[in-house]
């Protein structure tokens, strides 16, 4: 057993530590680093926050729900790209010389006419609902047809995975639809703002901070609730769990939609800041990516894994700007050795550290967390 | 009608191209319930061992493909085995951490690939005697190189069930598949038995990526686009069984090319995909299952 007490009889002090880093961390966040960093450092800053976003869900379907998802790229896609039409909308009706034409990659691909869902995104309200909904709604079909039929484990990790293939095969494949394989690209304004000036790529920052910061405080309720635990129930043993008279079904699909919702979310406020979206950042290997980062930064713990995705993120930029394959290497070997040496990633580690700083004397702290355990 | 008697041979050709990429896993995933996410790379090791014997060795492409085989089965089900001893027999009861610990592999190999033979793809050229094809009496076209593949398929299909079925080490392998710890108190050494699984297993990845260089460039990532097909037909075949696996091939195979066939290649692959859901409402175990008691 760990030694942490149990929550009711920490002190008041200890019990605020938890809120008072929160804030501190998102006042620095918001107040201090939009000064502090170049614009180039914050846009990249505000891009691997976006991937922290879609970590968060990940933390919540795989840590706690024992779902793992490798295609939580088609979900970051899918909002990523309702965005993306709706900013190629709104560049085309910006500039004189192409308002009231077709954006030029689908005149080139010989369309005459607006397909229907490019029509549904024309406003940016509606952009923003669909980078949410649809995620959301994919993930619930998905989610439902297969946990209804208790399809679970490798099983469900192969099937995500296999409809991040064919995702990309098909964005790539409807060219005339979605800019194939080139993505969609130059973005200069979004609701009438202008996205090129460095008051609107802080804005962009603020906004990705906040959203991170709800999406957090909203799952980390989720998951210290009843609901949370009957999650961690449902990964550790779910027969068991439907033996009780609870039906996982529906807590599987809620985490997995919530998760994908978060993804779609990223994606959304993603596509500005890159100023690019294209099938090569969503496919397979980007989904597997995602996850890795979850791993290094520890599934059981939300804030590990949205660290864990700026690390991973911070480290790619520094060694891929060295030493291309160096890099590759060197991800794979984090594979191996995060997934051999430390399962709980990061978090673990430090949890473990703690642990042992507390009580020099308790030989070997236990490595389990609370909510740790082997995920099936 | 008529479009699927089109489609057939396409279909056929395309499944035991599955198939071959599929047999291996039958025994790692479906047999150990390992998820060898590298098994996608074993394949392209053998089919680069086919390039090297060819471009670097300058055998003719007859005696290249026939010397390929064997030493493609060898060298990948030695890698294989070297990942079994070295890594996943840790990881027994945990699929999804050696899902990722072996995609983590699967990224070393790959990139040592581009480091060695360099990014861009490269050509085997195939005997002059595959290159050929035939022409059945309604316009049917018959690539030989597609004959021989199914031709091989089934044969490493025959040879697999006759080692499983006739033979004591294969014997041996399904005692342990079924109950490990009633195999070990019976006197099998269980440990060598994963390590033989294992050793197999990889090694038919390489007589895939073997045949896959008679339809197509190889490159680094060969394996990577075979593979999550690969993986779905022993999810459809069911877990740890043979004639699953053969008949989800050959589904799937038919199945991608009357979806092509109907509409374009892009969106076939949705299509399929929405196909597969379907039909794991009707039977979300697979075709066939092994029956089980377990409490999971």
């Amino acid at each position: 057993m760990t030694p942490t007490p149990a929550p009711g009889r920490r002190t008041p002090l200890a019990r605020l530590r938890g809120p008072a880093t929160f804030l501190a961390l998102l006042a620095a966040a918001l107040l201090l680093l939009p000064h502090l960093l170049e614009p180039f450092r914050l846009n990249l800053l505000t891009q691997y926050l976006c991937y922290s976003i879609v970590a968060l869900g990940i933390a919540l379907a795989w840590g706690r729900g024992g779902m793992l998802t490798l295609g939580h790229g088609v979900y970051f896609g899918l909002g990523a790209y309702a965005m993306a039409i709706h900013l190629t909308l709104a560049a085309t009706a910006a500039d004189p010389l192409t308002r009231g034409r077709l954006p030029q990659f689908m005149a080139w691909s010989g369309r005459t006419e607006l397909p229907w869902f490019w029509q549904a995104l024309t406003h940016p309200a509606a952009a923003v609902t669909a980078a949410l909904l649809l995620p959301a709604a994919l993930a619930t079909l998905l989610g439902w047809s297969v946990f209804r039929q208790r399809v679970r484990g490798a099983y469900f990790a192969l099937l995500n995975q296999a409809l991040a293939a064919a995702f990309v095969i098909l964005l790539i494949g409807q060219q005339h639809l979605t800019g194939g394989s080139n993505g969609l690209t130059d973005f200069p304004v979004f609701a009438g703002h202008s996205l090129y000036t460095p008051t609107a790529q802080t804005t962009l920052y603020t906004l990705t901070v906040l959203t991170l910061a709800a999406t957090y405080l909203l799952l980390r309720h989720l998951t210290h609730s009843r609901y949370g635990r009957l999650l961690i129930a449902i990964r550790d043993g779910e027969d068991r769990v439907r033996y009780l008279g609870y039906d996982p079904t529906w807590a599987k699909t809620l985490a997995y939609a919530l998760s994908a919702t978060a993804a779609g979310a990223a994606g959304a406020l993603f596509v500005p800041v890159m100023g690019i979206i294209s099938p090569t950042l969503i496919g397979v290997v980007p989904s597997i990516m995602m996850v890795l980062a979850v791993a290094i930064g520890g599934r059981d713990s939300l804030a590990g894994a949205a660290a864990g995705a700026l690390i991973m993120n911070t480290a790619q930029t520094t060694f891929s700007e060295t030493f291309t394959g160096g890099w590759t290497y060197l991800q794979g070997a984090l594979f191996v050795v995060v997934i051999a040496l430390a399962p709980h990633g990061l978090a673990g580690l430090a949890h473990t550290a703690r642990a042992a700083l507390r009580r020099p004397r308790t030989p070997a702290p236990a490595q389990e967390t609370a909510t740790a355990g082997s995920t099936p | 009608m008529d479009a699927l008697v089109n489609q057939l041979p396409t279909g056929l050709a395309i499944g035991a191209v599955l198939l071959l990429a599929a047999l291996g896993l039958n025994f790692t995933f479906g047999q150990m319930g390992v998820i060898n996410m590298a098994h996608g790379e074993f394949i392209m090791v053998g089919a680069y061992t086919a390039y090297v014997l060819h471009a670097w060795a300058g055998l003719d492409p007859t005696w290249s493909l026939i010397a390929a085989l064997p030493l493609a089965f060898t060298l990948t089900g030695t890698l294989g085995w070297l990942l079994e001893l070295g890594l996943i027999r840790h990881f027994y009861g945990r699929p999804l951490d050696t899902l990722l610990l072996t995609f983590g592999i699967g990224m070393i190999l790959q990139q040592a690939a581009r480091d060695t033979f360099g990014a861009p793809n490269v050509d085997v050229p195939a005997p002059g005697w595959l290159t050929d094809g035939t022409t059945l009496p309604g316009g049917i076209r018959l690539h030989h190189s597609r004959l021989f593949i199914l031709a091989l398929a089934l044969v490493c299909v025959l040879a697999i069930a006759h080692y499983l079925h006739r033979t004591h080490q294969g014997r041996q392998m399904r005692a342990v598949i079924h109950n490990r710890d009633l195999a070990g108190v019976s006197g099998i050494n269980t440990r060598k038995v994963d390590a033989t699984t294992f050793f197999i297993g990889s090694g038919l990845a390489g007589v895939a990526g073997v045949a896959l260089t008679l339809i197509g460039p190889t490159g680094p990532t060969l394996g990577a686009n075979y593979i999550v097909d690969a993986f779905l037909v022993v999810v459809i075949g069911g877990l740890g069984r043979l004639r699953g696996t053969v008949l989800a091939a050959f589904a799937l195979g038919i199945l991608n090319a009357t979806a092509q066939a109907w509409t374009d290649a892009s969106l076939a692959k949705l299509l399929v995909f929405a196909a597969i859901i379907a039909f794991l409402q009707a039977r979300p175990q697979g075709l066939f299952t092994v029956k089980t008691r377990a409490l999971t």
